[in-house]
C-alpha cells in the first residue's frame, strides 16, 4: 500500500522573517474561482463608475492676455512651452507646468493671426493683420526656468508685405515657411520677400498646414470653400476640392501623413485621403456650431477640435463621434486648440482671453505611478474594454453632462437631420425605382474636385 | 535535398519525454481554455474578424501559460492511496493509514467525544483553517484546525440546529430555537435575525454575501449580510425540510423535499428555477460537485442518485441510504449513515463512481453531518457523540491560491481580502443556472411575424393550389357532379383551415395582452378588486 496525504508545514508557506514579503502562491484552476465571469462584469461596472468619479479633466486656466486668444503654437523642441497670440497683438510664451507667462514678444500692431516655431525650436515666426511677418528668437529654457534677464525681446526680423495674413506654418523639416493671406506665400528665413507665391482663384486663403511626412507638400483652405493641395516643387497647385461650406482649419495625421482632417464650418470634421479627394474617409459629427481649430495628437490616433459652440471635443481618428467633450461655464468661443507634444494634455485658447489646460484622458492619474497602480489601471481598462458593449457599462462610459444650450442644440440638430432623412426616404419610396439616388454623407458636402 | 528533409523530420519528432510533456500540457490547456473558441470562419466583417482572432490568440497564450505554471511551478502534489496485489482501498483502515503518514497529518485523525450536548453540526471556512461546531443542546465552539486550538466556546442554552461561517472566520451564524443569530469570533451576539423565523438549515453565498435560510414552514429567506436588507423571501410550498445546499458553481440554492422533489432557487424569483422529481420518497440529503455539473441526492428508499445538471438526467444510481452527503474539492463523494461513512470515487473519469474508502465509528454513534475540509485530505464528521476527523487521501486540492483562499492567512491579509471581496460583491441578479452566460450575446430572435399581406398572399396561393387539383374519375354513382362539387369545396376548406386557426390564436393573444394592460392601468384604489395574478 502506498499512501500520501496533503501535509503543509507552516514554515514552507509563510515568510521567514517579519520584514520579508508575504509569500504568494498561485493556482489558476478555474474551478477555484466560481462565477468568475460575473465577478469580472461587476469589476467592469465598478471600473466604469470609478472612471466617471475621477474624471476631472480641467487642470487650470492661464490668464494674461488682454484680448481673445487667436492662435497658438507648440514648441517642437521643448515640452513645457507653448506660444499664444492674441487679437491685440500680444504674443506670449507660457510655461505649462507652472501655468505662468515666461516671456512676451511685443511688436504687432493689429491682431496676431498665425504663430509657428521652426523645426529646431529656436525661432518663432508670427504674422498678423498688420501685414508683417516677424521672426523672434526663442529664449533657451534652463533646468528649472527660462533665462529671464529681460522678459521681452526685439524681433530678429520684420518683413512687411502687401496684404494682411491669416495663417502661417513652418515646414516640418527644412527652412521654409508658408503664410496664407490674399494668396499663398512661401518664405525663407533670410529673405525679406516671399520666395514664391501661389494663387488659385481670387478668394483669400485662411489656413495652411505642411505635411509631416513630405516637407514640400502642404494643404490650404480658402474662403471660396475649397481645400487645396500644393507641392512646392511644382509651379502650380496640385488639386483642390470644393465643399459646400468653408473649412476653418486643417491638420495632417502625423502617423498616416497621407491623411488630413478638415475642421468645417458646418459643425463637422472631414477626414480625407489626400490621394482621393472625391470622398471623405470619415465624417466626425458632434459639434453644434462651426469647428474653429483642429490638432492631431502626436500618436495620430485621436485629434482635438475647438468649436464656436464653446466646447472642445476629442475624436478618435476613425470614429464618427467624439470620445470626450470638455466645457466650463467661463470658457467662451474656442478659437484655437493644441495637443501637447506628449499626447497627455490639451490646451485651448478662447474668446475670454484665457488659455486652458486639460487632460487628454479625463480620469488619468497624474504624477508618478507605482507599478502596482499602473497594473491596476491597466486591468481596469482591460475589463472595461471587454464588457464595453454591455448596456450598463456602455451607459456609464458614454454619459456626459452637457450645458443646456448645447444639449438643446444637439437635440434640434438631430431632429433636423432625422427629418431630412425621413423625407428623403419617403421621396425615394414614392418615386420610380432608381430615379433618386442617395448620396452618402461622406460625399454629400463635396461639390467637385478640381485638378 | 534529402539531408534537408531529414532535418525537418527530426525537428518534428521530439524525444519521447518532451513529447509526453507537451501532450500533458495540451490536456491541461484545455481546462484553462474555458470552453471552445469562437468560430471566426463564418464572419464576414474583416475588421471584427481580425480583432476577435487577436483576442482568441491571447486566450490561447494565457491558457498555455497557466498550464505551464500548473505543470512546473505548483508547490505541492495531491494525496493518493494505492494498493498492491489483492489489497482493496476500501478495506484499508484509518489506523493503517496513520502508521504510514507523517506526524502532522496524524493529528488530523481524531475523535472528540462530547456526549452530553448531543448531535453536532460542523462547518469550515472557505480556506479550511477554522471550524465551527454546533451541538444540538446549545454548545457553540470555534476551533483553529491548524494547531487544534480552541478559540472560543460558549453555551447558548437553547437548541442549535445548524451553524455556518460568513465570509471569514470572524463571523458565523447559528440557527437556534426561534431565530438565527450572528456571532463574532469572541462569541458576542451581533444580530438576531427575527425575520427568518425558526430556521432549520443555513447556507452562505460567499460571492454575493447572502445568508440563506429555510425555516420550519418551508420559507426561504435571502438576506444580504453587508447591508442587512432582505433580498428575497419565498414560500417553497413544499413543506418542512432540512435539506438545503448551495451549488458553488452558480450560487443556486437547491432544497430537497419530503415529496421526493428537488427545487432550485434564485433570490430574484419566487418560483423555482427547476423542480425535479428525484426520488419516490423523501429526499434525505443533497450535494453538489464543485464544477457544478453533478448533483448527488439520496432518498429514503435507500438509493443514491447522481444527476447530470446540464441535461437533468440520472447518470448513476447507487444502493445505500445517506443521512448526509458531501463532495470533496477533487470530486470524491462521501455519504454517512448511522455510524458508517463511505467514500466513493470517480477513477475512470467517466462519472462512474465506485467504492473508494470506508470508515465505521463506534456503534451507536449517529452521524449528523459530514464535510470535507477544503485544501486538506480530511473529512470532518459531526455525530451524536461529538465530532471526528479522518484522513481521506486525494480528496483535497493540494495547491491553494493566496488571492482566493489562503489557509496561512495573516490578519492583515484577511482584512485586505475582506475589502476586496466586498468591492467584488455580486448583485443577486447574477445567480442563474448558467453563470457563464453573463457578457455573451443574446440568442438571435426567431423570425418576425408575417405581415397580414404576406399571410393573405399565402392563403390565396394555398387556395389556388387546392382549386387546381384534378379529381379522379370515380365509378358510376360516385361521380355525380354534386358530389364532385362537394368534395372540391371540402378540399378548399381544408386548405384554408390552418390559416384560420392561426388567426384565431393571434386574436386570442392580443385579447389577453389587452386584458393585462388593463390591469396595469387600473387606478390604485381599484387595484385590490382586480383579478389576482396567478403565481408564476
Amino acid at each position: 500500500m502506498k499512501v500520501k496525504v496533503i501535509s503543509r508545514s507552516t514554515d514552507e508557506f509563510t515568510r521567514e522573517r517579519s520584514h520579508d514579503l508575504q509569500r504568494v502562491f498561485r493556482n489558476f484552476d478555474p474551478s477555484l474561482r466560481t462565477q468568475e465571469k460575473a465577478v469580472e462584469y461587476v469589476r467592469a461596472v465598478n471600473a466604469a463608475k470609478l472612471d466617471k468619479m475621477f474624471a476631472k479633466p480641467f487642470i487650470g486656466a492661464m490668464d494674461g492676455h488682454m484680448d481673445s486668444v487667436s492662435c497658438m503654437a507648440k514648441n517642437p523642441n521643448h515640452l513645457k512651452g507653448i506660444f499664444s497670440g492674441s487679437m491685440d497683438g500680444d504674443i506670449r510664451l507660457w510655461d505649462i507646468a507652472n501655468r505662468r507667462t515666461v516671456y512676451q514678444f511685443p511688436g504687432h500692431q493689429g491682431a496676431v493671426r498665425g504663430l509657428t516655431a521652426s523645426t529646431d525650436g529656436r525661432i518663432l515666426i508670427s504674422c498678423g493683420t498688420d501685414c508683417t511677418v516677424r521672426l523672434w528668437n526663442v529664449p533657451v529654457p534652463t533646468l528649472n526656468s527660462y533665462e529671464t534677464s529681460n522678459n521681452s525681446s526685439e524681433p530678429l526680423a520684420v518683413y512687411v508685405w502687401k496684404n494682411a495674413f491669416w495663417a502661417i506654418d513652418h515646414q516640418w523639416d527644412g527652412n521654409l515657411f508658408a503664410t496664407a493671406g490674399a494668396q499663398l506665400d512661401i518664405w525663407d528665413h533670410n529673405r525679406s520677400q516671399p520666395v514664391s507665391s501661389y494663387e488659385w482663384g481670387t478668394d483669400s486663403v485662411i489656413s495652411v498646414r505642411f505635411n509631416p511626412g513630405e516637407p514640400n507638400v502642404l494643404a490650404t483652405s480658402a474662403s471660396d470653400r475649397s481645400i487645396a493641395l500644393y507641392d512646392l516643387r511644382m509651379s502650380s497647385p496640385a488639386r483642390k476640392v470644393i465643399m459646400r461650406t468653408k473649412t476653418n482649419s486643417i491638420c495632417w495625421n502625423p502617423r498616416e501623413p497621407m491623411n488630413f482632417t478638415a475642421a468645417n464650418e458646418d459643425c463637422n470634421c472631414y477626414s480625407y485621403d489626400s490621394r482621393k479627394l472625391d470622398e471623405a474617409k470619415c465624417v466626425h459629427r458632434d459639434h453644434v456650431s462651426a469647428v474653429m481649430d483642429i490638432d492631431f495628437s502626436p500618436s495620430g490616433r485621436e485629434f482635438v477640435t475647438g468649436s464656436y459652440d464653446r466646447t472642445i471635443r476629442i475624436f478618435p481618428y476613425n470614429g464618427g463621434h467624439s470620445r470626450e467633450i470638455y466645457h466650463t461655464k467661463r470658457m467662451q468661443r474656442v478659437f484655437c486648440v493644441r495637443f501637447s507634444c506628449d499626447a497627455s494634455y490639451v490646451i485651448s485658447g478662447s474668446d475670454d482671453t484665457n488659455l486652458r489646460l486639460w487632460k487628454a484622458k479625463a480620469s488619468e492619474q497624474l504624477g508618478v505611478l507605482l507599478p502596482r497602480e499602473k497594473r491596476k489601471h491597466e486591468y481596469q481598462e482591460a475589463v472595461k474594454n471587454r464588457y464595453k458593449h454591455l448596456p450598463e457599462v456602455k451607459r456609464i462610459v458614454r454619459h456626459r453632462h452637457l450645458p443646456k444650450p448645447i444639449f438643446k442644440a444637439a437635440a434640434l440638430r438631430r431632429t433636423i437631420i432625422d427629418a431630412e432623412r425621413r423625407k428623403e426616404e419617403r421621396r425615394k419610396a414614392h418615386s420610380a425605382p432608381g430615379s433618386i439616388s442617395t448620396v452618402p454623407l461622406r460625399r454629400r458636402r463635396i461639390i467637385k474636385e478640381v485638378e | 535535398m534529402e539531408k534537408e528533409l531529414g532535418n525537418v523530420v527530426t525537428e518534428r519528432i521530439l524525444p519521447p519525454t518532451e513529447q509526453e510533456v507537451s501532450n500533458e500540457i495540451d490536456v491541461k490547456v484545455k481546462k484553462y481554455m474555458r470552453g471552445e473558441g469562437a468560430n471566426l470562419e463564418v464572419l464576414k466583417d474583416k475588421k471584427l474578424k481580425g480583432q476577435l482572432s487577436a483576442i482568441e490568440d491571447l486566450y490561447g497564450k494565457s491558457a498555455k501559460a497557466a498550464a505551464e505554471v500548473e505543470k512546473w511551478l505548483m508547490p505541492s502534489e495531491g494525496g493518493y492511496l494505492e494498493t498492491e496485489g489483492l489489497e482493496k482501498t476500501w478495506r484499508i483502515k484509518q489506523e493503517t493509514i496513520s502508521h504510514e503518514v507523517d506526524i502532522l497529518s496524524r493529528r488530523n485523525q481524531h475523535d472528540i467525544i462530547l456526549p452530553a450536548l448531543g448531535p453536532y453540526s460542523i462547518d469550515y471556512t472557505s480556506n479550511g483553517r477554522y471550524m465551527a461546531i454546533a451541538g444540538r443542546k446549545g454548545h457553540l465552539a470555534l476551533v483553529d484546525m491548524k494547531d487544534l486550538n480552541l478559540i472560543k466556546e460558549f453555551q447558548v442554552k437553547e437548541t442549535v440546529r445548524d451553524v455556518v461561517f460568513l465570509h471569514n472566520e470572524l463571523f458565523f451564524a447559528a440557527a437556534q430555537k426561534k431565530y438565527p443569530y450572528i456571532y463574532n469570533r469572541e462569541g458576542t451576539e451581533l444580530h438576531c435575525l427575527k425575520e427568518h423565523g425558526s430556521v432549520r438549515r443555513l447556507q452562505f453565498l460567499k460571492n454575493h454575501f447572502l445568508l440563506v435560510s429555510i425555516n420550519k414552514f418551508g420559507q426561504l429567506h435571502y438576506q444580504d449580510v453587508t447591508t442587512g436588507s432582505m433580498v428575497g423571501s419565498f414560500r417553497t410550498g413544499l413543506g418542512r425540510t432540512d435539506v438545503m445546499q448551495v451549488n458553488p458553481f452558480n450560487g443556486v440554492i437547491a432544497t430537497g423535499h419530503s415529496g421526493g422533489s428537488v427545487a432550485m432557487w434564485k433570490p430574484t424569483s419566487s418560483a423555482p428555477l427547476v423542480k425535479m422529481l428525484c426520488h419516490p420518497g423523501p429526499v434525505s440529503a443533497l450535494a453538489f460537485h464543485p464544477n457544478g455539473h453533478l448533483m448527488a441526492t439520496s432518498g429514503a428508499e435507500r438509493k443514491i442518485k447522481l444527476w447530470d445538471l446540464r441535461k437533468f438526467e440520472v447518470l448513476q444510481t447507487l444502493p445505500g441510504h445517506a443521512k448526509t452527503l458531501d463532495f470533496s474539492q477533487k470530486g470524491l463523494l462521501a455519504y454517512g449513515t448511522g455510524s458508517f461513512v463511505q467514500i466513493l470515487g470517480d477513477f475512470s473519469g467517466a462519472q462512474n463512481y465506485n467504492r473508494y474508502m470506508a470508515h465505521s465509528m463506534a456503534k451507536g454513534y449517529q452521524i449528523g453531518k459530514i464535510l470535507f475540509r477544503p485544501y486538506e485530505d480530511v473529512l470532518g464528521i459531526g455525530h451524536s457523540m461529538g465530532w471526528s476527523s479522518i484522513l481521506i487521501p486525494g480528496s483535497g486540492e493540494p495547491n491553494f491560491d493566496t488571492w482566493v483562499a489562503n489557509p496561512f492567512e495573516t490578519s492583515k491579509q484577511r482584512r485586505e481580502k475582506e475589502v476586496r471581496s466586498l468591492l467584488d460583491k455580486l448583485p443577486p441578479e447574477t445567480i442563474s443556472l448558467n453563470p457563464t452566460k453573463i457578457g455573451t450575446l443574446m440568442a438571435v430572435k426567431k423570425k418576425e411575424k408575417k405581415t397580414k399581406k404576406e399571410r393573405d398572399a399565402e392563403e390565396e396561393a394555398a387556395v389556388d393550389a387546392a382549386k387546381g387539383i384534378t379529381m379522379k374519375k370515380k365509378t358510376k354513382g360516385r361521380n355525380k357532379p354534386t358530389k364532385r362539387e362537394k368534395k372540391k369545396h371540402e378540399i378548399i376548406e381544408k386548405a384554408k383551415r390552418p390559416f384560420l386557426h392561426e388567426q384565431i390564436k393571434e386574436e386570442e393573444l392580443s385579447r389577453k395582452k389587452s386584458r393585462l394592460s388593463e390591469e396595469v392601468e387600473l387606478p390604485k384604489s381599484l387595484q385590490r378588486f382586480a383579478r389576482k395574478k396567478t403565481a408564476t
